[in-house]
């Protein structure tokens, strides 16, 4: 069966499959982030989150970050996955691993991967907290910003 | 012509409609589809610096031509997150 490298998906994420997806006989190291929901923000008590995707799009960008990591780090592997509809406090939004011979490249690609999505993957969340609701707003998504891509790349290799 | 129109996040709030069809003279841009909604929700304008234009689910600019039949996001700045690393090497455990 052909596993997808990247999805989006409104079901619970589970990290097990991606690094069984990514590794191989070759590796010596495999990193995995997950991205959960925090019970505070910004001085406020969250309820919960909620996340919104522009599917066809975040699945492309997605794709994207995974090609862009793979001309930066030939010998890693990479995969995640974002969800979206409502997450409770704890729940992971996001799942990341990254596969590679030695640590080193493992961790960066890791960590180039959730830097560029924070960036450029259409994916909004809403933080329902005591007392109100609020979008959270970040970046604006420009795929073509090379000082962005560069910033993502710097930080990874930090 | 006709496109389909889709907004996301707070531009879904504020016109209350994820999806809308519209009917926009030939040729037309990216931009002149915005105007149209800027017309009839002003409080739209504000984001038009911030936000991301992507015609049939990839990415474009706001200059492009659209053609009939066209599916035309515009995309608030995406959920960003702090990720600054917090450690301070003042304070850390001393090697002498």
């Amino acid at each position: 069966m052909d596993v997808p490298a990247v999805a989006v998906t409104a079901d619970p994420l589970d990290i097990e499959p991606l690094i069984a997806l990514v590794r191989a006989a070759g590796d010596g190291a495999v990193v995995t982030f997950a991205g959960l929901v925090r019970d505070h923000n910004q001085g406020r008590q969250v309820r919960f989150l909620e996340y919104e995707a522009y599917e066809p799009l975040a699945v492309r960008a997605l794709q994207r970050i995974v090609d862009e990591a793979k001309g930066l780090w030939p010998d890693a592997r990479l995969a995640a996955r974002h969800r979206i509809g409502r997450l409770e406090i704890g729940e992971a939004s996001i799942v990341i691993a990254a596969a590679s011979p030695h640590r080193a490249d493992a961790f960066a690609a890791c960590r180039y991967m959730i830097e560029r999505v924070k960036q450029i993957v259409p994916i909004w969340k809403r933080e329902h907290f005591d007392g109100g609701d609020v979008w959270l707003e970040g970046a604006t998504a420009d795929p073509d910003d090379e000082a962005a891509r560069v910033k993502a790349y710097r930080t990874a290799c930090a | 012509m006709r496109v389909t129109v889709r907004l996301f996040a707070r531009l879904k709030d504020l016109t209350g409609a994820g999806e809308l069809i519209r009917e926009i003279p030939e040729p037309a841009t990216a931009h002149a589809v915005w105007n149209t909604l800027v017309a009839e929700w002003p409080a739209l304008r504000e984001y038009e610096k911030t936000m991301s234009v992507a015609v049939n689910a990839e990415y474009s600019r706001m200059m492009a031509t659209v053609k009939d039949g066209d599916e035309i996001a515009f995309l608030p700045p995406v959920s960003g997150g702090n990720g600054q690393c917090a450690a301070s090497l003042q304070g850390s455990p001393s090697r002498t």
